[in-house]
């Protein structure tokens, strides 16, 4: 899902900086007031762990590979704000230092996997799971909530490949950008994520809350908010 | 430090060291890059030609660890295996480190 350097033309990744900034700047706003210092260790483990279940990656046999980002379970935890500022990070350094996702997709990949996935997975996790802070409903409601996340930030990242055909072509009509029309992009992308990588951050997701609220609930954002 | 977080951060190096698998199983199934990630080499064989705007922008950044795997799918099994296991523990200290960073810079603010 990480989108490489020209893929996206400049009418598509320079607006996306410019909402990736604002939903930055907000962040840190957030961030700031709302967490103590005694979140820092808890920021930077997220940050980390993000980073490290993105190198897991998992094939679909005979056919491509994708991975979880860990979004969900970091919205679960310590927050959407917190997640947009953590994944951004993370997004920030793997395209600088290891060349996965371009320099000028930055804003667009942090949109998709720190914007768009954190919130989706958090809302998806208080409507579900309610009140519940144990049992089937929750446990359903944090898969669920990296199920649809990943998923989510799976079809924007594809509807921005998709759109590439229609807006940067050349003269003779073409492509300039990504090649394939949204109608392959988005099945294709949606699918993948719909029968494999989004199961598996579900389960992350299911596994790592269910972890802390056994270990640690006091942490938990999402309950500190109900 | 807690012990509590000590037992994550222990985790976390687990993971670096397990990350390999990244590499390992893709190969044991055949599979390839990422949907929409593909080289200008391979979107070549796909549809036949480099669009131009993407050539253009394709090589743009020149990242000193190149996909946690600079020897790419070419070299040994096992500076494969060694080069995602150093990428996945550096990742930790980036990661991290720029958190704590970041933190400092906002409780100087603060004050």
């Amino acid at each position: 899902m990480h989108i490489p350097d020209g893929y996206l033309s400049p009418q598509t990744y320079l607006p996306l900086f410019g909402v990736a900034a604002f939903f930055w700047a907000t962040a840190v706003k957030r961030v700031r007031s709302a967490l103590s210092h005694r979140y820092v260790p808890y920021l930077a483990m997220a940050a980390a762990f993000s980073f490290l279940i993105q190198m897991f990656n998992i094939p679909i046999p005979g056919g491509t590979t994708g991975h979880a980002v860990g979004g969900a379970v970091v919205a679960v935890l310590l927050g959407p704000w917190a997640a947009v500022l953590t994944i951004s990070i993370v997004l920030i350094i793997q395209a600088v230092v290891f060349g996965d996702g371009g320099i000028t997709a930055i804003g667009a990949n942090c949109f998709n996997m720190a914007v768009v996935m954190p919130f989706i997975s958090y809302g998806v996790f208080r409507l579900v799971a309610g009140n519940a802070r144990g049992g089937k409903r929750f446990l359903a409601a944090a898969f669920l909530a990296g199920y649809i996340g990943l998923t989510a930030a799976a079809v924007v990242t594809a509807i921005q490949f998709g759109i590439q055909p229609m807006i940067a072509q050349d003269a003779h009509g073409q492509p300039l950008c990504a090649p394939y029309p949204l109608t392959v992009a988005v099945p294709v992308m949606a699918a993948e994520h719909l029968l494999l990588f989004g199961i598996v951050e579900g389960f992350v997701t299911a596994m790592l809350v269910n972890y802390f609220v056994k270990h640690e609930p006091g942490l938990v954002y999402a309950f500190r908010e109900v | 430090m807690a012990p509590f977080q000590k037992k994550l951060w222990a985790g976390l190096i687990v993971m670096a060291l397990l990350s390999p698998l990244g590499v390992v199983l893709p190969k044991l199934f055949n599979a390839e890059d990422a949907w929409g990630e593909w080289s200008s080499e391979k979107l070549k064989e796909l549809i036949g030609f480099v669009p131009a705007g993407l050539e253009k922008l394709a090589d743009l950044w020149k990242a000193p660890i190149p996909d946690y795997n600079p020897g790419g799918d070419g070299a040994s099994l096992g500076a494969q295996v060694g080069w995602y296991i150093f990428s996945g523990l550096l990742g930790i200290i980036l990661a991290a480190g720029a958190i704590y960073l970041l933190g400092r810079i906002f409780r100087r603010h603060e004050k």
